[in-house]
């Protein structure tokens, strides 16, 4: 739309008898040249620091160190086709760590996402009080780096020094939340302290566009104040709630911090115990980088379909 | 029970005293109730963060002889000076690099994602859709799925273990750029433009005196969230420094978590240093609460 002034009187006399509609589309010669030079730079890093390291890695992925007959002397890199993929795959310490990721959605999407709603429908209900600074306290945790909150829950967690563990056994409970069966739940509440402040956030500042009116409307014809939630507030957040699902999807594809910190608190934890630990454990323990950029290119490629599946998911909930 | 026999008709305006009296009491109780559980979800929240404050207070015997949320005998200042003083005073060194990378992504990696979002806004060009479908596609890769990928190809040119091998990635926002869209359109009128169009300014000269200045706020709050971002980033420097004068804090502190768990007087170190490490954030957050408020409403409810 923005044009150079030179170029516009020879294309008005062009275009005039046509229409005035198409005008603008007219000079997109121009419009194309000046974009380029604002887009230039974002596609320059986009491609060193995404397509490029990926195109190698798919590259990387289809060769092998061999070494020679009994084993001596130097090592060959060798073409082995999806021999690395099929390695990875039948992995099960990675196949292992796809089921604790799967494990750790099912666990993690509902509890984080349930929390934020029902937060967010309680601070905007009409009896609630103080808002801005309940605001402040939840959103707190996002203030806190992903490596200090790993941290902080891992004392949380270690007897001794736990107030909550030291709490459960003035009642009598004693809970292990390191050990092998609460771990999972463990890491899961890390995250869950993360990122729901967040969310609660994001949702309670769609519920703030809710017209009022609908709500009075609502009010008039005898809804209570949790029939107005349920039936009226939440389906006129569904564009925001749908926009946090993808993106939690997203965020639970790249759990490495967390299970990484923890791991240094608790054996339960192993080096290979979701995918990204078993790339990173491939590439600087085992020091096989063709298999890490196999495993790699499973995880971005999982993670395109998960995305792509939510999308679609939600587009058509929202329609619906 | 007493309507039955003395009809009366219903109306919002005037309600039975016996019914006003309850729902005073309904109404106390809603409100009790609603209250009581923001005040346990905020506790929730806030306990973990006040513990790591406790903590840093005590000396170790402290941290495993006193209550959690106790004050023992006070070594606050005993242990910053100890986190200070470690191996030549690393930590200040890992505070300014994490300020550093992230301040270098925020600036940069904010001024090329709001370029890119104005010429997508602003400028019609053959293939739109088809470049922004790309950076859609950028935002829906998660980071960590890159990141290997990354030192694959940092290594073949030799710069893992240098400060471009942070620098280049911490650049690249996509999500910036969709926000960046967002802001063009909504802060910066097609007809200001048209204006110094006809005033004889040049696009570039019209973006930097014009919609530069008018996207002010949504620069802002992109920058601010690829700060956190950057400041947050643990996996990337983990796999591309080892220099431990080149490391940011967040891994300059898992590497002292991992000296504690043979020597419990790193402990104090740790914990002090954490907490020392979330003050720029958390500093950041309150004085800048209005942007990222805008960030996040731009980015969800669009």
């Amino acid at each position: 739309m923005v044009n150079l002034a030179p170029t516009k009187p020879a294309s008005r006399v062009a275009a005039a008898p046509t229409s005035t509609i198409r005008k603008p589309r007219g000079l997109s010669g121009t419009g194309g040249r000046t974009a380029a030079l604002f887009l230039t730079p974002f596609f320059a890093v986009f491609a060193l620091a995404m397509v490029a390291p990926v195109i190698y890695s798919i590259v990387l992925s289809f060769f092998a160190q061999q070494k020679s007959g009994l084993g001596f002397g130097e090592a060959k890199t060798a073409f082995v086709g999806l021999e690395n993929y099929l390695q990875v795959l039948q992995s099960e310490a990675f196949v292992g760590g796809i089921g604790r990721l799967a494990l750790y959605c099912a666990l993690y999407i509902p509890c984080m996402v349930g929390g934020a709603v029902a937060f967010a429908l309680l601070l905007d209900a009409a009896v609630a009080r103080a808002r801005k600074l309940f605001q402040l306290f939840v959103f707190l945790p996002h203030a806190v780096p992903g490596v200090i909150a790993a941290l902080i829950w891992a004392y949380m967690y270690t007897p001794g020094v736990s107030p909550i563990v030291s709490v459960l056994e003035t009642g009598g409970i004693s809970l292990n939340f390191l050990d092998a069966h609460l771990i999972l739940p463990s890491i899961v509440n890390i995250a869950v302290w993360e990122w729901t402040g967040y969310n609660v956030i994001v949702l309670f500042t769609a519920l703030q566009a809710v017209p009022r009116e609908v709500l009075e409307a609502a009010r008039v014809d005898g809804a209570g104040e949790i029939r107005a939630a349920l039936s009226i507030k939440l389906p006129l957040i569904l564009p925001a709630l749908s926009v946090i699902m993808l993106f939690t999807v997203i965020g639970t594809l790249q759990l490495f911090t967390e299970p990484s910190i923890i791991s240094k608190a608790t054996a339960s934890v192993t080096s290979t115990w979701v995918p990204n630990m078993w790339a990173y454990d491939a590439a600087f323990n085992r020091h096989n980088l063709n298999q890490a950029a196999a495993a790699s290119i499973i995880i971005a490629l999982m993670a395109a379909v998960l995305s792509w599946a939510v999308t679609r998911f939600s587009s058509r909930m929202n329609k619906a | 029970m007493s309507a039955t026999t003395f009809p009366r008709p219903r109306t919002a305006l005037a309600p039975s005293p016996l019914k006003r009296r309850r729902a005073a009491r309904v109404g106390f109780a809603s409100t009790f109730t609603v209250n009581a559980l923001l005040i346990l979800g905020c506790a929730y929240m806030v306990l973990p963060v006040l513990w790591l404050f406790f903590a840093s207070t005590k000396n170790t015997a402290d941290l495993y002889g006193t209550a959690a949320y106790a004050f023992g005998h006070p070594a606050f200042f005993d242990n910053v000076v100890a986190v200070l003083s470690q191996d030549g005073g690393v930590f200040l060194r890992w505070m300014a690099n994490s300020m550093f990378y992230a301040a270098f992504g925020a600036v940069f990696g904010g001024l090329i994602s709001v370029m890119a979002g104005y010429a997508f806004d602003k400028f019609q060009f053959r293939g739109k859709d088809s470049f922004f479908g790309i950076v859609l596609v950028g935002v829906l890769i998660p980071n960590t799925a890159t990141v290997l990928p990354m030192y694959l190809l940092a290594s073949v040119f030799g710069i893992t273990n240098t400060i471009w091998a942070v620098l280049i990635p911490v650049l690249c926002n996509p999500f910036g750029v969709y926000l960046a869209r967002v802001y063009s359109a909504a802060y910066v009128p097609a007809e200001t433009l048209e204006a110094a169009r006809v005033d004889g300014a040049g696009a570039i000269r019209s973006f930097f005196s014009l919609g530069l200045p008018m996207m002010l706020p949504g620069y802002i709050t992109i920058a601010l969230f690829q700060f956190v971002g950057v400041w947050n980033n643990f996996m990337l420097p983990l796999v591309m420094l080892q220099d431990q004068q080149l490391l940011p804090v967040s891994v300059g502190i898992s590497i002292w978590q991992g000296y504690a768990v043979p020597q419990p007087e790193f402990t104090p170190l740790v914990i002090t240093g954490s907490l020392l490490s979330i003050v720029p954030l958390l500093l950041a957050f309150i004085m800048l609460q209005r942007f990222w408020k805008s960030g996040l409403t731009a980015g969800s409810v669009k």
